[in-house]
């Protein structure tokens, strides 16, 4: 495990409304996502599961406290910057797959570089890399409407961690899919964090979020449980063990 | 399930000696039933002693004595293979109890109860997915794991039943409704229609 800090939340609220009607979505979170791992977060509807999604991946601010992106603090950030740190640094995979209709998955991967203002030929060179790695790059020509659920989504992977992306923000990724192509793409999702990226996960399913190496319970805003500590601290543990 | 008809189910292949029966039954259930070979020993004893079972010969270099299945052993195998696993002798679940009790014994925090719970099943669940993920072509060994995966989510699912259920009982206290004893009249017929 590469061990390199991509994601800390510190005290992170998150309150929708003013004062007598307002509604605290989140209510002080901190958490951190190391390189090489994967967190899902678990939690009844309405707990703050996809606030806290949309607050990591800098889609939305905090009212309060920090959410720190790659070493940047994303409320220090506006419109421009923090849009291209967004499309560097996060990708997301939704239940819905979420791929541009027209175009074929290779061209749908390489979009952010290309957006990135790289050169279409290296775009499109970093992109194929990317469906590589996620076993579909013999479909790089393929539209969406030609491709199973499954295959989808791993273009999705693909193009949340094509380039220097590392973080990948998944929103209930196999809601749409049958079990065994589920797990299979779970297990894609498991190993590019294996090999170095960040997870976050929000699912539902106790059999998915069991592929993660921490399952975070969120309820009512705030984390009430969780089945292990960060990366970090297991390695600084270890560290004084040793 | 009992250490019997596993062990009666394995010598319907070959005979075998009990530390060979401990060591085939471990690996076949990927060592999720661990045996001791004391127990092993034990239930061949009695399963001779009820006929169904006798020693295939004399005991080899070793002084160990393998056993064959008798006819009235390959009945009571072919028997259990057809017979469905009866789900009503299983010992009770102890984790249903302890909410059951939890949710009537005053200053309990069920919420708290239920939570620790589903932490540790999903840590159970973690670890169970992790020798899945590293489980290779292994059949025997996959579909026993999906077992316990599917014992471990369900139990999840119902953690989460049961701490929507609470809510609703929290935000809308439910109507008194008809005593106990025909509640439990009620349940006792259901059973009885079945």
């Amino acid at each position: 495990m590469s061990g390199e800090l991509i994601l800390r939340l510190e005290d992170v609220t998150r309150v929708h409304g003013e004062e007598a009607t307002a509604v605290r979505a989140l209510a002080g979170v901190t958490m951190d996502v190391y390189a090489g791992e994967l967190v899902a977060v678990m939690g009844p509807s309405g707990s703050g599961k996809s606030t806290l999604l949309n607050l990591a991946g800098g889609l939305d601010a905090p009212t309060g406290g920090r959410v720190v992106l790659a070493g940047r603090s994303v409320g220090d950030l506006k419109g421009d910057a923090l849009a291209r740190l967004r499309r560097r640094r996060v990708g997301f995979v939704f239940q819905d797959f979420n791929l541009i209709p027209s175009l074929t998955a290779i061209e749908n991967v390489a979009l952010p570089l290309e957006l990135d203002g790289l050169r279409v030929r290296e775009a499109r060179r970093m992109a194929r890399a990317a469906l590589e790695l996620v076993s579909v790059a013999e479909l790089a020509d393929r539209y969406p409407d030609k491709m199973s659920g499954g295959q989808q989504q791993r273009v999705a992977i693909a193009r949340a961690l094509v380039g220097d992306r590392r973080l990948v923000l998944a929103d209930e990724p196999t809601g749409a899919l049958d079990s065994h192509t589920g797990e299979e793409v779970l297990r894609v999702l498991r190993e590019r964090c294996d090999a170095g990226a960040a997870g976050l996960l929000v699912t539902h399913e106790a059999r998915h979020a069991a592929w993660a190496d921490r399952v975070i319970f969120l309820r009512d805003g705030i984390i009430v449980d969780s089945t292990g500590s960060s990366a970090a601290a297991e390695t600084l543990l270890d560290a004084a063990v040793v | 399930m009992s250490v019997k008809q596993g062990l009666l189910a394995l010598l319907a292949e070959k005979p075998m000696y009990g530390a060979r029966l401990r060591a085939e039954f471990e690996a076949r259930t990927g060592g999720t039933w661990p045996l001791n070979v004391g127990q092993v020993y034990t239930t061949l004893a009695r399963l001779e002693r009820d006929g169904l079972v006798k020693a295939a010969g004399a005991a080899d270099d070793e002084g160990r004595i393998s056993y064959r299945l008798t006819e009235a052993g390959r009945r009571e195998v072919a028997q259990w293979w057809l017979s469905p696993v009866d789900r009503d002798s299983a010992p009770r679940d102890e984790l249903a109890i302890k909410l059951a009790l939890a949710v009537t014994v005053p200053d309990v925090d069920v919420r708290r109860v239920v939570q620790t719970q589903r932490t540790a099943t999903l840590r159970h669940l973690q670890d169970l997915t992790r020798l899945k993920q590293h489980a290779g072509a292994d059949i025997a060994w996959l579909l026993v794991l999906e077992n316990l995966i599917f014992s471990a989510e369900a139990e999840v699912r119902w953690l989460d039943h049961v701490e929507a259920m609470l809510a609703r009982e929290a935000s809308e206290p439910r109507r008194p409704t008809m005593d106990a004893s025909v509640a439990s009249d009620d349940i006792k017929l259901g059973r009885a229609a079945r």
